[in-house]
């Protein structure tokens, strides 16, 4: 693996200042820096090939479309999908799982059905769940979490019955960083037939992810959260339930032959994708994939194990200081309280020391309402942070309290 | 003192340093001096929506002036909704509604005491002068 500052020196804004003082980025939940290959990759596509994907006979567009499809199988590959018709590009994760819970509903899912989420998720996997409940007049029922903010999985088992028709859960909690036992969870929805989305917002960038093994039915995942562009996010679906479900848009590109009175649907993966693509996006998302593998996922992962050891050390020793979620399966991220102290506060003066958190409910209200709590001060790590950083964030917490104590 | 004589002084006041340490802690100072809200006003009806924190402010009229109490969960949020008080409280509706509150770009709250949240400084800004012009429309 590169040294800490080769690492760093691939991220420009890494070496910024912010109020005259070094950035300290711990906001990786929120959104990842991007390294400089990413947007080279992205910067070229405009200045060197552009043409629109799938429609010319031109040079460039030829060109484009090679590029979009070569990150199509560069994603594949990432997440070890069986096969490219299976790889989606969408917006985000949120657009992503929009799509799947529009489309899954309007195919499968009838009155007093059931929609089972947990209660660490993000607003993303619950309310486009919920509005598809309502239309169909279906029921979302939630998974339970215990003190340390794991699932508890016998009640999970409990919760699955004939009438559940999807199970949607996140690989990943945004809020406290659950690492969430997704391949038992898939075992037993499949045992009864049942299938499962598994929202990688928070876990695709930590490690290795592969569909296959893991054997969920859908995967979501946002480019901006590896390194990627915004605007990007992949869907991942089995093929089998991708040639069932419905198209969520219509438009250019998805159809195989439109008349007045029926229009035909391309194939896989093009049913999927109406208009025109964010194709830029999707090549600076094949280059960044690119760049973690060049890292290596699994150094990726070893180096954000000592960076959590290391914060988990440092902060438990601040009095007052109390973490939500201790689960030991946990990503690099620490979501705190300090006693008597409100999150905004406290993240307004780590601000104005250069250290970027993140404050507030963090899209995950029913998590913080589990915690009777109205938000936390969210610290998110990520392989590019520093033992360094960490150090400065403790101080930066003790003259915190100092301020307002 | 008139809304100006006041937005002046405090000016003066976050002058003193540059640093922006010193002045979050006059900040806090200015939460501190906030003239205490009744527990029974801390309620739904005088929340103001758009803030990160919550912020309950309520208004009472004498016929003349609005007198503005208030309070923040959060400490960083009471010194600025303090500031506002210090300037709006007890003054007439018209002078509430004609106040141009130049002393929030001067001391540099804007940009920098409420990085992205000044919508919830607008917020309370907006809130106040609906109270105003409410009072203002009643009694007529």
């Amino acid at each position: 693996m590169k040294d800490i500052s080769e690492i760093r020196a691939d991220f420009p804004i890494l070496s910024r200042k912010v109020y005259d003082k070094p950035l300290i980025y711990l906001d990786n939940g929120a959104t990842t820096q991007k390294p400089l290959c990413v947007l080279d990759a992205v910067r070229d596509v405009y200045i060197r090939y552009n043409g629109n994907i799938h429609r010319g006979v031109h040079a460039m567009s030829d060109m484009t479309s090679e590029a979009y499809e070569n990150a199509r199988e560069i994603v594949r590959s990432f997440i070890n999908a069986s096969q490219r018709e299976e790889i989606i590009f969408t917006s985000g994760t949120t657009g992503s799982i929009n799509s799947i819970a529009f489309s899954f509903g309007e195919r499968y899912v009838k009155e007093g059905d059931e929609i089972l989420v947990s209660n660490l998720e993000h607003h993303a996997n619950i309310v486009p769940w919920q509005m598809m409940c309502e239309r169909k007049r279906a029921k979302l029922k939630v998974i339970p979490v215990n003190d340390n903010g794991e699932i508890i999985f016998d009640e999970y088992l409990k919760l699955l019955s004939p009438r559940t028709k999807i199970v949607a859960v996140t690989q990943v909690s945004n809020a406290l960083g659950t690492i969430v036992p997704v391949n038992d969870i898939i075992k037993a929805a499949h045992s009864r037939n049942i299938p499962v989305l598994v929202d990688g917002a928070q876990g695709i960038q930590h490690g290795t992810t592969d569909v296959a093994l893991m054997d969920c039915d859908f995967y979501a995942f946002s480019g901006h959260k590896i390194y990627g562009p915004t605007g990007i996010g992949v869907l991942y679906g089995k093929e089998k339930w991708l040639r069932e479900l419905p198209p969520w848009q219509g438009g250019g590109d998805m159809v195989d032959k439109v008349t007045f009175e029926k229009t035909t649907y391309n194939e896989l993966p093009f049913k999927f994708e109406a208009g025109t693509m964010n194709y830029a996006g999707a090549i600076g998302l094949g280059k960044a994939l690119d760049y973690v593998s060049g890292i290596g996922r699994e150094e990726i992962a070893l180096r954000e194990r000592q960076l959590l050891e290391y914060a988990n050390n440092r902060l438990s020793g601040i009095k007052g200081l109390k973490i939500f979620g201790n689960s030991p399966d946990k990503i690099a991220t620490i979501s705190f309280l300090l006693d008597g102290i409100h999150q905004y506060d406290t993240g307004m003066i780590l601000d104005k020391l250069g250290i970027a958190v993140r404050t507030g409910t963090h899209c995950a209200q029913p998590v913080m309402e589990r915690f009777g709590i109205e938000g936390t001060v969210r610290v998110s790590m990520c392989f590019y942070n520093t033992f360094d950083e960490i150090d400065a964030l403790g101080t930066g917490i003790e003259k915190v309290i100092q301020m307002f104590s | 003192m008139t809304v100006n004589e006041v937005q002046d002084s405090i000016i003066e006041e976050f002058s003193v340093s540059d640093d922006w340490m010193d002045k979050y802690n006059l900040l806090i100072d200015m939460g501190k001096d906030l003239p205490a809200i009744d527990p029974k006003y801390k309620m739904k009806d005088f929340l103001i929506e758009g803030c990160q924190s919550k912020v309950w402010l309520h208004p009472e009229y004498n016929g003349e002036r609005i007198k503005f109490t208030a309070d923040s969960d959060a400490i960083i949020t009471k010194g600025i909704v303090g500031l506002l008080v210090k300037v709006l409280s007890d003054r007439t509706p018209e002078e509430i509604i004609g106040a141009d509150l130049y002393f929030i770009d001067r001391i540099g709250l804007r940009q920098n005491l409420s990085p992205t949240r000044s919508n919830g400084l607008l917020a309370m800004i907006r809130q106040m002068k609906l109270y105003a012009m409410a009072y203002k429309a009643g009694a007529r």
